[in-house]
């Protein structure tokens, strides 16, 4: 799994970061954790966008997203 | 220590242009607790969060004050200073006020940057100044590490000629001036995804003047206006529709956008502003299932040196609009309209 940790920073970078991995792979799982509502929403909605399953897990003030794509 | 002559101006500011403002939520917490006075000659102050404050003169002149600024929403400083400058004016318009005298607020760091920065961005907020009719002169400078600039305007109306945004009427037809999206597009400007065309479609909204479209509403006569800025255009619907006690209905398919951002949306190309707006109004708005996730952040995203939102009888909607497309305002969409029900509640369909 390829995990991109965004705390601290602010959008658009958790989008672009998790998009650059998601165009490098045809399959497989990432894990972006971020620290902020609108993070989290932005990059749900590059996931779904994808056509990715998306599983959120709040952790404390973070959330951390399960992204997983499949081959079509 | 060595100053950058030029730099990627963008990169001081961790939001971006009105998207930088205050959530209208924390906003009203923290202006709740500071009284205000009250003065017979203020006829428009903060009680309906209008754009400018009016304080009457004489029964024929009244000075309109405002004061915008905001960091950098584009990486050339020419052009930010055009933006914000323009967007300051803009509350001018749309209280249907003539600027007269503007100054310059001003926040750079003289001791890393260039100053010929602060040149270029000066040069550009008082070239805008001049096209409005104005004057720039003068300002206050504060050495500060990220650079931010905008503008206070006075300008002058007769009083019974102001359109504030309490005048809306059951029936009245919403036009809007300019497209919506410059929140998106400049969040897709920073990740470096989008397209030359779009920069120029977006920066060119930005730095036109509501200048013509108030001049428009002035001679056409309407019921109330207001400019859209950093509380989106959901949120400066709010505040029209409260303060007027009327509700409203949008039909979201006929909203100007800018094209591409409804594909940046779709990805999450999302300013954090837009999210603020949207927890602050959201509960006032009913979505139609028909209007998908993209266009609702749309309606919410905040905009910088948006176009203003008007409010006109249904008899004069049809001119206003002819008169706005031919003189130059090209983008302005008939939206929704003045409805029966409960005051501020906005109804959106597709």
């Amino acid at each position: 799994m390829i995990e991109i940790d965004v705390r601290g920073l602010a959008c658009p970078i958790p989008v672009i970061r998790t998009k650059k991995a998601l165009d490098e792979m045809q399959e497989g799982e990432i894990l972006t954790i971020v620290d902020n509502p609108a993070s989290k929403e932005n990059v749900m909605r590059l996931a779904r966008a994808y056509g990715c399953q998306i599983k959120v897990e709040p952790a404390g003030e973070d959330f951390r997203l399960t992204i997983t794509r499949r081959r079509t | 220590m060595s100053k950058k002559a030029s730099c990627k101006l963008t990169d001081f500011a961790v939001s971006c242009g009105c998207a930088a403002k205050v959530g209208g939520k924390v906003l009203r917490q923290i202006l709740a607790q500071v009284p205000q006075t009250a003065d017979n000659h203020l006829l428009v102050a903060l009680e309906n969060f209008d754009d400018a404050a009016v304080y009457e003169l004489n029964e024929e002149m009244a000075l309109v004050e405002t004061l915008d600024f905001f960091p950098p929403v584009v990486d050339d400083p020419y052009t930010f200073g055009q933006i914000a400058a323009a967007n300051a004016l803009s509350d001018i318009y749309a209280m249907g006020a003539e600027p007269l005298v503007a100054m310059a607020i001003v926040c750079f760091p003289t001791r890393t940057l260039s100053t010929d920065i602060l040149v270029a961005i000066l040069k550009g907020g008082a070239d805008k100044v001049r096209e409005a009719g104005a004057v720039m002169v003068g300002g206050h400078t504060v050495e500060d590490e990220r650079p931010m600039y905008g503008v206070v305007v006075t300008g002058k109306a007769k009083p019974k000629e102001i359109v504030t945004n309490a005048g809306a009427k059951k029936g009245d037809l919403l036009i809007l001036t300019k497209p919506l999206g410059t929140g998106i597009i400049i969040t897709a400007m920073k990740a470096g995804l989008a397209g030359p065309q779009e920069k120029d479609e977006v920066i060119a909204s930005m730095v036109a003047l509501n200048k013509t479209a108030s001049r428009i509403m002035l001679e056409v006569g309407v019921n109330a206006a207001t400019d859209i800025t950093g509380f989106g255009f959901l949120g400066h619907l709010l505040e029209l529709a409260t303060a007027s006690r009327v509700a409203v209905e949008i039909n979201s398919s006929k909203v100007p956008l800018f094209p591409a951002a409804i594909d940046h949306a779709r990805i999450g190309l999302i300013p954090e502003g837009a999210y603020r707006n949207r927890e602050f109004v959201g509960g006032r708005v009913r979505f139609a299932p028909q209007v998908d996730l993209a266009q609702e952040d749309l309606l919410f995203d905040p905009q910088t040196s948006g176009g203003l939102l008007i409010s006109v009888p249904p008899a004069k909607a049809e001119i206003l609009l002819e008169k706005l497309h031919q003189q130059g305002v090209e983008k302005a969409g008939l939206i929704g309209e003045v409805v029966s029900g409960e005051k501020g509640l906005i109804t959106v369909k597709k």
